[in-house]
């Protein structure tokens, strides 16, 4: 009986693991071309297990950003997971446990968050075993995968890789804002609002881990206000 | 992006604690204490959009100096626009650009 939700687990969770596999190839891929250390890009992977949120801490790391950045960096991009957490909470088995319910917080991401509130009935621990299991190695793994293999790479066609993130960073956002007209408002008031930040006098003295905090704060309230999201109660459960 | 003077084994090993802590309370803390769901339909809002702000952000106008010429970091970021708003997988978004960039520095030379 466990074993099989354990196995179901494993199931659902194999799309998700193939796609964090790509990603993070990409990922591992840029971290060693930017001079990160590939086994701490595969830790980054292994103890963070987020992605725009351990991209742009590898980015401000590399930067030589202060730890407060990073942190306040860090919460700024993944205090949605915290939104994710408490709708998850409301799903978890009221028989699971303290402990269990620590272990399972730790693999709470956009796309685990989206399979298991699909999951039918109350979440289980064999269940998330399974369903956090395949996509965590697919995230470790093709870190490693994609930093060693860049490590092969010619110093010549590696420094034009200093795009890659960049790169990456432009394939998440754009999909999406082709679709939604508030995430296109979004993204251009963003770019718009950094580039003051970056070239204005007075604001530009600002460290660019702070400018780009900032930023965010501002435009994602206005839009916010601008284009309020339907709850996701509204929707399901 | 070329610091490695700096990246001592600590201060990577510190950095990524601050990072997979910081993470982890923010996952932890609504599943192992709170149980109520948060009805505010503006933090709602606010939270859906933080991600495409922040990422916008850090690419602009980031990206056109990440290269060797300001030329070729153009170049390569219309290819991944181009790319991106074809659809592309994340992996052939960045490879593309990179291989736009490459070829650019190498048409600069001559």
């Amino acid at each position: 009986m466990n074993n099989r939700a354990f196995f179901q687990g494993i199931r659902d969770g194999l799309p998700i693991c193939l796609g964090y596999f790509s990603v993070s190839f990409a990922f591992g891929m840029t971290c060693v071309i930017s001079g990160f250390p590939l086994w701490a890009a595969v830790l980054t992977s292994l103890s963070n297990v987020t992605s725009a949120g351990q991209f742009a801490g590898v980015n401000l790391i590399l930067a030589d950003g202060a730890y407060v950045e990073l942190a306040v960096t860090t919460l700024i991009i993944n205090i949605r997971y915290f939104l994710m957490s408490l709708s998850m909470s409301q799903k978890v088995d009221p028989s699971v446990k303290l402990w269990q319910r620590l272990l399972i917080s730790f693999g709470i991401t956009d796309e685990i968050f989206a399979v298991s509130m699909q999951h039918p009935g109350t979440l289980k621990p064999p269940y998330m075993a399974g369903l956090l299991l395949t996509p965590i190695a697919g995230w470790t793994l093709g870190t490693f995968c994609g930093g060693a293999i860049t490590s092969l790479i010619p110093p010549a066609l590696s420094s034009a890789l200093g795009i890659a993130l960049y790169g990456m960073f432009i394939a998440i956002v754009i999909p999406p804002a082709r679709k939604e007209k508030p995430i296109l408002f979004t993204v251009v008031f963003a770019i718009l609002l950094s580039c003051v930040f970056t070239y204005a006098p007075f604001l530009k003295q600002l460290s660019g881990g702070w400018g780009i905090i900032l930023v965010t704060v501002i435009v994602s309230a206005v839009a916010a206000v601008l284009f309020p999201v339907k709850t996701p109660d509204e929707e399901n459960l | 992006m070329n610091g490695d003077y700096f990246m001592t084994t600590s201060k990577i090993l510190t950095s990524i604690a601050v990072m997979a802590v910081m993470t982890y309370c923010i996952r932890v803390l609504p599943m192992a204490i709170f149980r109520k769901k948060i009805q505010n339909r503006f933090v709602q809002s606010f939270l859906a959009y933080v991600p495409y702000a922040v990422l916008s952000a850090m690419t602009f106008p980031a990206i056109f100096s990440c290269t060797d010429s300001t030329a070729s970091a153009a170049a390569g970021c219309a290819a991944a626009v181009i790319l991106a708003y074809l659809g592309k997988s994340l992996l052939t978004v960045a490879v593309g650009a990179s291989v736009v960039v490459y070829l650019v520095q190498l048409f600069l030379v001559f």
